[in-house]
């Protein structure tokens, strides 16, 4: 399978990816050999086979109680935040 | 002479509680090690002297006043997937060259309570993304048995680290083969659980239902020494199994005669090298000599294994990444204009090359359109290889092949080409896409590089793998050798 | 002129009235200072993890029990992934192919009386997003994450709606149905309880469905009546003027009353669903169910059916007292009341004052009825009144009033103001004499067959004793004196 520069570009922009230039044909060119390479999975028979999302297939969700048991700790979790103000996380405006 | 760094983490065990030395001498000797050492290997991201010295004294107290855990006073090195509360935990990101964890991951937790001395943060594959070790934004890591060659990935700092006995133990993650590879390629002793075994609270997630936390030791019984107390039910952890931690110490000296091995035939049939094989299959007539059987077993659609985890992985690696914004945490662009651009930047700029490949195939796969074709189809042939798996262990106890097809590769070599950097994995990942307990421990070298014999084993079994690991070390001393330069 | 029909379908989102969030244990209370009720799992910390919250699948299944729906054995959490500011992990927790709900059903009343029932195709449960403030900072926005992790239960119904009303009635319905189960505290400017609205339309008698709109926004009933109404007229407009309609998300704009195109189809975002793989499947075991079933109140189409049935009142009356459970326990009460003074069978009396004066009261008042001023006990003692006789509905209004401003029992007004009925057969006698030597010419007018004019002399009799006077005994004493 050959993916387009526009196919990655594609890609890249739903995944929030910013790609130089330089990087898009390195990506046209890797991201094609990696899904040929896959492919090799269409040699397998999975009419009748479920698919697998966990591991551990007898396992089920467990569930918690409702209690609450976290304090206010806002100050020390936004130590991390690029950008705060009023106990707000800021970004670029957004427009809706 | 014998130096502290000769010895095991049960022989360093054994030291502290006679008090032949405190472990504010072990952090010492160890930190030191690492000051000396670090700067030519690059394993650690983050050495945490302070820290160290901190738990030691309060490890030695304990010690004194009988009070202490079961790993009281013994120096480890965290892989910097695991959040520790106020320190550096970078996941060889960029992304997170900035982030300090507000909170420790629950196996962090475990540990300390246990009375471990945290050293530092390894180096390691970015976002554990790599079986080389060369994604990391730190920089390679380089092999202790040749600064040239990779230490394997994604664990490299952690391996390269007790390698070269800058620690005796440190934690690692295996996610398609992070702990096993890197384990081989330097010579040590590597352990990844069963799924759910281990919590993964506090680990960066790359692939939810493929990462398991595990250990990179020197021996078998160092292994089991840290997996008693890094394992157990987690209520944080939906997939954390709560089932009670066996004494995996306990059975490490069970007889093995009457053990029925596997073979897996599709291990010895493609790209394995003759030399390694050699390898694997002396390590096998170590066990026909302890009493095992040795049966061969096929699993036909283990071939699809690297293929089936280089969609699921990437799948659910694009979806776990996405939470690294530029918003509350984590590196953010300059200047944005706007919220696109603030995404599209941070993100692109914080994620190095071989991470935004795999977010981009995981949305890809992921997309409309594509769904069907590659992720279910891939959840489908998992299923075949986990049941696969499942027959072949109605016939034997634990099966057995390499771990990785070659030994250390030079660095460099593989970096331009993804899919010959993937198919390092080709016989780890059948483990990881199952579930399986599985281990890597030392069997040999080629040309001066260890090789690696893999143990894998069904759900739960890790008291067995640390059993039938722990019997051929007794036979064996590959797992003392120690790489030149750091004897 | 082509007649069109309208097409709508509602996605409501109800938050449910958990303690904690559902995937992780922060508090969930409204108006906490930003960002104080975000926990690690909220904010999406690396490394941290869901716990599902067993609180939000028992409300999900009350729910699920309530509109006669299927729960799923087995129900399954997705990732849908998207990018915004106010979605922490880039992904929300949410069900797509198995929900823990459905295939129920809800029925309305419509307009001329008749009952439609609207499909309920599914009801799942989701985390919510935190809020995005617009205002205050220079170019920037900032992002409150406290009702990120909220857990909401989308109940998606089938296209069956046919107008506006309908889709209001189906919407009030729903509402009134969250807070008789008590999963959802119904809180509409809070945004306790949202809704978005698909709607289309097409010629009358097209079997295919038009082009549909998706319209956001709508957090009042007026709001969602004129938001739909501008939509389908714009529709309408657009296809007779020989354009066609654009899949797209609109938003509706209160102030102008319009709804705007916010994105279209192909601008749309594709969601990537798969399991989450942070979560397991979500087995609900028969005792669960049965348990939950246990705990069901009477609802309110059961509750409404009782009064039509024991009481006599009609749908409608029916309708208005159990459109909220506090409503239909203060009707209750009040008959209760009644019953304790031996005063049973005047249920359509309790009804007629509940939702008259009494709900005029409350409106004028902007108050709820858990905030009356008349309690149920003393509404039953003005009712006794009236039922035995004592006073007249019209001076009972007089009474109502008086108990309503001055917070004082029926009887104490009618004792201090004298407003018993005048049953006094020689007093209103005397009246009548009175009544009748004051207008000669009238009484002569009568006698020579003006039949009309008895109406006049009973209102001057019941004028001049305040309307206290029985009007019964007033007829008949009239009648006789008349005749001379």
């Amino acid at each position: 399978m050959s993916l387009t520069d526009n196919d990655v570009k594609n890609i890249a922009k739903l995944a929030r990816l910013k790609l130089s230039d330089e990087q898009l044909p390195v990506y046209v060119d890797s991201l094609s050999k990696i899904f040929d390479f896959v492919a090799q999975l269409n040699a397998a028979d999975t009419a009748a086979v479920e698919p697998m999302a966990h591991p551990l297939a007898d396992q089920v969700q467990r569930m918690r109680p409702d209690e609450v048991l976290d304090t206010d700790q806002h100050a020390k979790y936004q130590r991390n935040a690029p950008r705060v103000e009023a106990d707000l996380y800021l970004v670029p405006k957004v427009i809706e | 002479m014998t130096e502290l760094h000769h010895l095991t983490l049960a022989e360093l065990n054994e030291g502290l509680r006679a008090r032949r030395f405190s472990s504010v001498e072990l952090a010492r000797h160890f930190l030191a090690r690492i000051e000396r050492l670090n700067p030519a290997l690059n394993a650690l991201i983050t050495v945490t002297p302070e820290y160290a010295l901190a738990a030691a004294r309060r490890a030695d107290e304990l010690l004194a006043s009988g009070e202490a855990g079961a790993l009281a006073g013994l120096p480890l090195i965290h892989k910097d997937i695991f959040c520790t509360d106020g320190v550096l935990t970078t996941c060889g990101s960029r992304m997170l060259s900035n982030f300090v964890a507000p909170y420790d991951a629950t196996i962090v937790e475990k540990l300390s309570q246990s009375g471990v001395v945290m050293l530092g943060k390894a180096n390691m594959d970015e976002f554990a993304m790599g079986s080389s070790n060369e994604t990391s934004f730190y920089g390679p890591v380089k092999n202790p048995w040749d600064l040239k060659k990779v230490p394997g990935g994604s664990s490299g700092g952690s391996a390269a680290s007790v390698a070269a006995r800058l620690a005796p133990v440190a934690t690692a993650t295996d996610t398609g083969g992070s702990i096993r590879q890197p384990a081989a390629l330097t010579g040590l002793t590597g352990l990844k659980p069963t799924y759910g075994r281990v919590s993964r609270y506090g680990m960066i997630a790359f692939a939810s239902s493929l990462d398991q936390a595990g250990t990179m030791t020197i021996t078998a019984k160092d292994a089991a020494m840290v997996l008693r107390d890094m394992a157990g039910f987690d209520p944080r952890d939906s997939t954390s199994v709560d089932t009670p931690v066996p004494d995996y110490v306990a059975g490490l000296d069970r007889p093995l005669a009457g053990l029925k091995i596997g073979l897996l035939k599709e291990f010895f049939e493609s790209g394995l090298e003759e030399s390694t094989a050699k390898l694997i299959r002396e390590a096998l007539q170590v066990y026909e000599r302890l009493g095992a059987k040795l049966i061969e077993v096929s699993l036909p659609n283990l071939p699809l294994s690297v293929p089936t985890y280089y969609v699921v992985a990437p799948a659910e690696c694009s979806s776990n990444l996405s939470r690294f914004d530029g918003v509350r945490f984590g590196y953010r662009c300059e200047n944005p204009q706007g919220l696109e651009d603030l995404y599209m930047r941070s993100r692109g700029e914080g994620f190095g090359a071989e991470v935004k490949r795999r977010i981009m195939t995981g949305t890809y796969v992921l997309s409309a359109g594509y769904y069907d074709a590659y992720y279910l189809r891939a959840q489908k042939v998992r299923r075949l290889i986990t049941d696969d798996f499942a027959r072949a262990f109605q016939q034997v106890d634990v099966l057995m092949g390499p771990t990785s097809p070659t030994p250390a590769f030079d660095i460099g070599a593989k970096v331009d080409d993804p899919i010959t950097m993937y198919l390092n994995d080709i016989y780890t990942i059948g483990a990881n896409l199952a579930g399986l307990p599985a281990m890597s421990i030392p069997c040999g070298t080629v040309g001066g590089l260890p090789v690696g014999l893999q143990i894998i084993g069904p759900h739960f079994a890790e008291a067995k793998l640390l059993n039938v690991a722990h019997g051929y070390q007794n036979e064996t001393l590959w797992h003392r050798d120690i790489p030149k330069g750091y004897a | 002129m082509m007649s069109w029909e309208t097409v709508i379908g509602l996605e409501i989102h109800a938050q449910l009235a958990t303690r904690s969030k559902i995937f992780s244990s922060a508090a969930t209370a409204y108006g906490a200072a930003p960002n104080a009720q975000a926990n690690l799992v909220d904010l999406g910390y690396p490394g941290v993890l869901p716990v599902l919250n067993r609180e939000a699948v028992r409300m999900a299944v009350k729910f699920g029990l309530a509109i006669g729906a299927q729960i799923s054995p087995r129900s399954i959490f997705a990732r849908k992934n998207y990018f915004y500011p106010d979605l922490p992990k880039g992904y929300q927790i949410s069900q797509y192919e198995k929900p823990v709900v459905e295939k129920g059903s809800m029925q309305i009343l419509l307009e001329d009386g008749s009952v439609k029932v609207i499909g309920i195709t599914r009801a799942h449960l989701e985390e919510d997003a935190g809020k995005s403030l617009h205002e205050d900072f220079q170019g920037a926005s900032g992002i409150d994450l406290n009702r990120a992790g909220t857990p909401l239960l989308e109940i998606v119904s089938e296209p069956d709606m046919r107008s506006a009303k309908e889709a209001v009635a189906y919407l009030k319905k729903i509402h009134t149905l969250v807070r008789y189960l008590e999963i959802c505290d119904g809180n509409m400017q809070e945004g306790s309880f949202r809704c978005d609205a698909n709607v289309s339309v097409r010629p009358q008698g097209q079997e295919k469905f038009g082009t549909r709109c998706e319209i956001k926004n709508l957090n009042s009933f007026r709001y969602i009546e004129k938001a739909i109404n501008y939509e389908v007229a714009r529709q309408i407009e657009e296809i007779e003027a020989g354009r066609s309609i654009k899949q797209e998300t609109r938003l509706f704009d209160p102030d102008k009353g319009e709804t705007r195109s916010l994105r279209s189809k192909e601008e749309a975002n594709d969601y990537r669903y798969f399991p989450d793989p942070d979560l397991l499947p979500v087995v609900i075991e028969k005792d669960f169910i049965e348990g939950v079933r246990g705990t069901l109140p009477e609802l309110p189409d059961q509750k409404a059916g009782r009064y039509v049935e024991k009481f006599g009142l009609s749908a409608y009356d029916a309708g208005v007292l159990t459109a909220s459970r506090e409503m239909g326990d203060f009707y209750e009460a009040v008959l209760a009341s009644l019953k304790s003074k031996n005063l049973e069978g005047n249920e359509k009396l309790a009804a007629n004052w509940t939702m008259g004066e009494l709900s005029a009261a409350l409106n004028k008042d902007g108050v709820e009825i858990t905030g009356t001023r008349i309690d149920a006990a003393r509404l039953a003692g003005l009712l006794a009144r009236i039922a035995d006789k004592t006073i007249s509905g019209k001076i009972a209004k007089e009474v109502f009033e008086a108990m309503w401003s001055d917070g004082v029992d029926a009887d104490a007004i009618i004792e201090a103001k004298g407003l018993k009925v005048i049953t006094d057969t020689g007093a209103i006698e005397k009246t009548i004499d009175e009544v009748m030597a004051a207008n000669p010419k009238q009484l002569a007018d009568y006698r020579s067959g003006k039949d009309k004019l008895f109406g006049f002399f009973v209102g001057q009799v019941m004028k001049v004793t305040g309307g206290k006077a029985d009007p019964a005994q007033v007829n008949e004493l009239l009648k006789k004196k008349l005749a001379g």
